[in-house]
């Protein structure tokens, strides 16, 4: 087994492991810092696939961004361990039904995917850099990549919109 | 990668970071005796000849006090925080250009932890993953105080990396590059970045004040309102660790400034030096001395932006939150989206004029 091999199982064993522990941690901050590894984890297997951009890009936005949003509003919600008991068996039961469904359609969906073969002689190592990256989105996807940026202006309007105080209106 | 390369690329990593560690500390000092002056009284001054050993009294003072942790208190949280704050200040330096190449029994080695086509990116990833510390450590305090210092630190960074970040994006089309070393190397000959971009700059400084929760924007650790901010229920070593992780940050910001702004390595005259090290001391000895002279002025350089860091907090008084949040999204972002069309618009209508007019 090569390097490369035996640092692909490494790093999956640690994705699946924080991912689990994610679901299982009893305290939400204990999960979210878990899925802040996970990214970090999934961040690693760009890198092995040569896509340093993606990888760059999945820290900065999920763990640097999102993440800290998430850790952000649990820190403000008042978690004690009493509180624990309030799940109903009927939330169990429909996050079980729930999580098994996504399973199950991720797994045919996985089953259905024909992963192409590859050829070593012909493959592109240089793929995933930010060069051909930029040259593919600008080049080939310009039309969805434009329509992506205006969807996400009209998000930040929106956001501007919801969080803009109304005249007269004071809350503190 | 050989051998030789392999030794100078290790000994580069090491000393860089023996080198941050020994900058962070002095800086400690340096604030002192910068306060003092600017307070017009003495600063340390037992110590040591003019108290240069009190940094090392301090880290004593530290190591040596009770490592208390609050009962209530998340106990490997607790500890976690001020090990993510060194872990994210460390960290940055891998990827910064300390100096052009080292020429040794033939191989020629950049002065550079990581030459990597990402290096901005990194540093920047790592810039957003600094305030971790902040908030696992003030979470974990079970403390009022520290919890709202982490939330102010958590939404201060979060704000202030947009502007950064737009300020940034106006650097890299100039450079059209998003490598660290390509940035620097295209800098050579007073082609400083600082020329072209004033406005950025001016925004990227004032957002790395607030990434690093420095004076006017240290609102997580606002005394007057907030005891110690995230910090408060800190004592002993682990308070160091936070307190130093501020000053590493603070020197690697000021080396990411005059890396994108200041030329990294580079002076002026610099070719001519170069040409009588070479003449004088032959191909190798005379490039490796050359490159030592920019790595000092690139250190100088950094140092300048260390001392300005110190300068503007003996100076400027504390930010009211909400003019730091107005100063962020209402001011800086704007003027960012404006520094990034003007920038297009140079780099599109202007430059081609310039280069046929100059041709």
């Amino acid at each position: 087994m090569n390097s490369a091999v035996s640092f692909f199982y490494f790093l999956s064993f640690l994705t699946i492991l924080s991912a689990v522990m994610v679901v299982v941690s009893r305290n939400p901050i204990h999960s979210v810092l878990y899925l802040i590894l996970t990214f970090f984890t999934l961040s690693g297997h760009y890198i092995l696939l040569n896509a340093q951009f993606l990888a760059a890009v999945n820290i900065i936005v999920y763990a640097g961004a999102i993440m800290v949003l998430f850790l952000f509003v649990i820190m403000f919600l008042n978690m004690k361990q009493d509180q624990e008991e309030a799940k109903t068996n009927l939330t169990k039961i429909a996050a079980t039904i729930v999580g098994g469904t996504v399973f199950v359609i991720l797994f045919g969906a996985y089953r259905k995917t024909a992963i192409e073969p590859f050829n070593p002689q012909t493959y592109d190592s240089q793929i995933g850099m930010i060069e051909s990256l930029g040259h593919m989105l600008f080049r080939d996807y310009l039309l969805p990549f434009e329509l992506a940026s205006i969807l996400l202006l009209v998000a930040m309007v929106g956001a501007v919109l919801l969080g803009k105080r109304e005249i007269g209106e004071r809350h503190f | 990668m050989d051998l030789v390369e392999f030794l100078v690329k290790t000994v580069t990593i090491v000393a860089v970071f023996g080198l941050t560690l020994v900058i962070a500390m002095y800086s400690t000092w340096a604030e002192r005796k910068v306060a003092g002056f600017i307070q017009d009284r003495s600063g340390p001054n037992r110590a040591g000849w003019g108290g240069l050993l009190q940094p090392l009294a301090d880290a004593g003072k530290m190591f040596f006090k009770e490592d208390f942790i609050p009962a209530l208190a998340n106990k490997w949280l607790f500890i976690a925080g001020p090990s993510l704050a060194m872990l994210t200040a460390l960290l940055a330096s891998a990827v910064i250009p300390f100096g052009s190449t080292f020429r040794i029994a033939g191989h020629e080695v950049a002065l550079q932890g990581v030459e990597s086509n990402i290096g901005i990116l990194y540093v920047f990833g790592v810039v957003a993953l600094g305030v971790y510390g902040i908030m696992v450590g003030g979470w974990a305090s079970n403390n009022k105080f520290s919890l709202l210092g982490a939330i102010r630190a958590a939404s201060q960074n979060i704000s202030y990396e947009v502007a950064m970040g737009l300020s940034l994006i106006a650097i890299l089309m100039m450079s059209s590059s998003l490598s660290l070393g390509e940035i620097v190397a295209q800098q050579h000959g007073m082609n400083w970045n600082i020329f072209y971009q004033p406005l950025g700059f001016i925004i990227f400084i004032t957002c790395s004040f607030a990434e690093c929760n420095r004076v006017p924007f240290d609102l997580p650790e606002c005394e007057t309102e907030l005891v110690g901010g995230y910090h408060t229920e800190y004592g002993s070593m682990k308070l160091g660790f936070y307190l130093f992780a501020e000053y590493i940050n603070m020197f690697i910001s000021s080396a990411i400034i005059s890396v994108l702004y200041f030329g990294g390595y580079n002076y002026p005259g610099m070719d001519f030096v170069y040409e009588q090290l070479v003449k004088s001391f032959g191909p190798e000895v005379g490039h490796n001395i050359a490159t030592l002279i920019g790595t000092a002025v690139f250190f100088g350089k950094a140092l300048f932006f260390v001392f300005f860091y110190m300068w503007v907090r003996w100076t400027i008084p504390r930010f009211r939150y909400d003019q730091l949040m107005n100063l962020g999204w209402k001011k800086l972002i704007p003027l960012a989206i404006f520094n990034i069309i003007i920038t297009g618009a140079a780099v599109l209508f202007l430059k081609p004029v310039i280069t046929a007019w100059l041709n």
